[in-house]
């Protein structure tokens, strides 16, 4: 894998750091008027999802990370491994647990989800921003209540529990917002 | 610069009016203060021999000659303004256009505005109280706090600079998570260069941000591996007589009790020469006609150059340089 320079480095850019591959977030640059120059990076790293601040050398070059985003629709799970498929090429690759992280409780069949893999192995699964889920469980409510102060909880069929506003019932299918987990609407299908 | 067809100024209009008022200000000031304003070449054949200042160069073509000659874009007014002075010029100040190669950022643009300037006879000291009044005219600050950089390590780090081992330094470094800034090969002892590295950083990172926040700070007696073109201190003279001022963050000015010595320079110069050649870059030409109107003698003095751009954005609370510069780096 190539090395990067700090004059390289830009939001989105990959890099190794501490036996980790990390997505470059900012770059900011820092110089004393009579000495060194730094740069000071925000980075997270994407194994631990930590974010971090390192501070460069100008000029300094670190080794980059073989990282790559694909998008693949998701199969089934066997239950110790989930599985995506290239739909173009029909390959199929298996995601462990640690790779899946909180995307488990958002996953549908058939949905496109963002694999992103490192040396091959997928390290992170992001669901699509929003997607379609029965609800399997829920408190009747009030009929009529439209308001949708507080709402009510709600368990969706892979699991999840969202709050969700009085009148929706168990049954019907909601729309989620899987980057804050919250209720958008309900389906319009 | 940039791949857009925006053709707009960086910034406002207004910005621009605010601009030009300071600036009027500070030339009434120094005209109340007798203070001569001067102008002096951005060109010359020869240039700074800092380890960590690049010069922009450029080729002239004399319609005379065959010869093309390569020209530096001045750092900063420095050694004319000195030559001036060597000549018998009174105290005097500029407003002069700097360019600096390899510094973008939010307090960088390439090309930049000093307001420079050296008062006959007055010291340090004296120079600080100068820049005070300046900074309490246009940002309307209290009277600056002033402090020692080696009271400064101790106060933050705990680092006593008059006898600190390199070892401890480095494993400072170390546990401040700044391994990859430590010589990979270090055993027990630092070269200058590294040591001061390693102590720009900790100063960067531990101690600008934490300085100056309510009121401007003035930090003196920079160690003498970093006096640059300030005389040592009498007192002590692992310091010298250089001082920073900082405020919310930003580097505000630099100055000098200026070193008056032409052997003294000479060798300063050459120190820096060997110190560009140790981590591969190439020696800059020595300035022989400002080493020569230092052996003419410069009179005694303390000089001071301070990032106008920088001031307006203090003055103008905006978070980049470019907000006060008319097309910045990223507009051209």
């Amino acid at each position: 894998m190539a090395n990067f320079s700090t004059n390289e480095f830009k939001a989105g850019l990959k890099i190794m750091l501490d036996g980790e591959p990390c997505n470059i977030l900012e770059n900011e640059y820092v110089k004393p008027g009579k000495g060194q120059a730094f740069n000071r990076v925000k980075i997270r790293k994407l194994i631990s999802n930590k974010v971090l601040e390192k501070t460069f050398r100008s000029g300094e070059t670190v080794e980059g990370a073989d990282v790559l985003d694909t998008e693949l629709s998701y199969l089934y799970t066997d239950g110790e491994f989930w599985h995506f498929m290239n739909n173009e090429t029909f390959e199929q690759i298996a995601a462990d647990e640690k790779a899946l992280g909180d995307a488990i409780k958002w996953l549908v069949e058939n949905d496109d989800c963002t694999i992103t893999l490192w040396n091959g192995t997928p390290i992170v699964v992001t669901p699509p921003n929003f997607v379609e889920l029965e609800i399997t469980e829920t408190d009747p409510g009030l009929k009529g209540d439209t308001a949708g102060t507080g709402g009510k909880p709600a368990t969706l069929a892979t699991g999840a529990v969202v709050r969700v506003p009085l009148f929706v019932q168990t049954g019907e299918i909601i729309k989620v917002d899987t980057r804050s987990g919250e209720y958008a609407s309900r389906s319009q299908k | 610069m940039t791949n857009s067809l925006n053709w707009r100024p960086s910034a406002s209009i207004d910005c621009l009016i605010k601009r030009n008022q300071i600036l009027r200000q500070i030339r009434d000031y120094f005209s109340r203060h007798n203070v001569l304003e001067v102008e002096t070449p951005t060109l010359s054949p020869s240039t700074v021999t800092d380890l960590h200042l690049e010069a922009m160069e450029t080729l002239h073509t004399n319609p005379l000659s065959v010869k093309k000659t390569h020209l530096y874009l001045q750092t900063s007014p420095e050694y004319y303004m000195k030559r001036l002075l060597c000549a018998g010029a009174p105290s005097i100040f500029q407003i002069a256009k700097c360019f600096r190669d390899d510094e973008v950022g939010r307090y960088h643009n390439p090309e930049f505005t000093l307001l420079e300037w050296y008062r006959l006879g007055f010291s340090m000291e004296s120079l600080i109280e100068d820049v005070d009044s300046i900074l309490r005219l246009v940002l309307d600050t209290p009277h600056c706090e002033k402090v020692s950089y080696g009271e400064l390590f101790i106060k933050y780090l705990d680092i006593d600079l008059k006898c600190v081992s390199d070892e401890k330094i480095v494993s400072i470094c170390n546990d401040l998570g700044y391994e990859n800034l430590v010589p990979t090969h270090f055993s027990n002892t630092l070269s200058i260069v590294e040591k001061d590295t390693l102590l720009q950083l900790l100063f960067c990172e531990k101690i600008e941000t934490q300085i100056g926040t309510d009121k401007p700070i003035v930090v003196t007696h920079f160690p003498a591996s970093q006096a640059s073109l300030a005389k040592l201190s009498e007192a002590d003279p692992s310091v010298s007589q250089r001082f920073e001022f900082y405020y919310k963050g930003v580097e505000l000015a630099n100055g000098f009790e200026e070193l008056s010595e032409e052997s003294e320079q000479r060798v300063r110069f050459d120190l820096d020469n060997n110190a560009r050649v140790q981590v591969g870059l190439a020696p800059k030409p020595i300035d022989e006609k400002f080493l020569n109107a230092l052996k003419e003698g410069l009179p005694s003095c303390a000089g001071v150059a301070l990032g106008i751009d920088r001031l307006l954005m203090l003055a103008l609370d905006k978070k980049q340089i470019r907000e006060v510069i008319s097309f910045d780096f990223g507009a051209l």
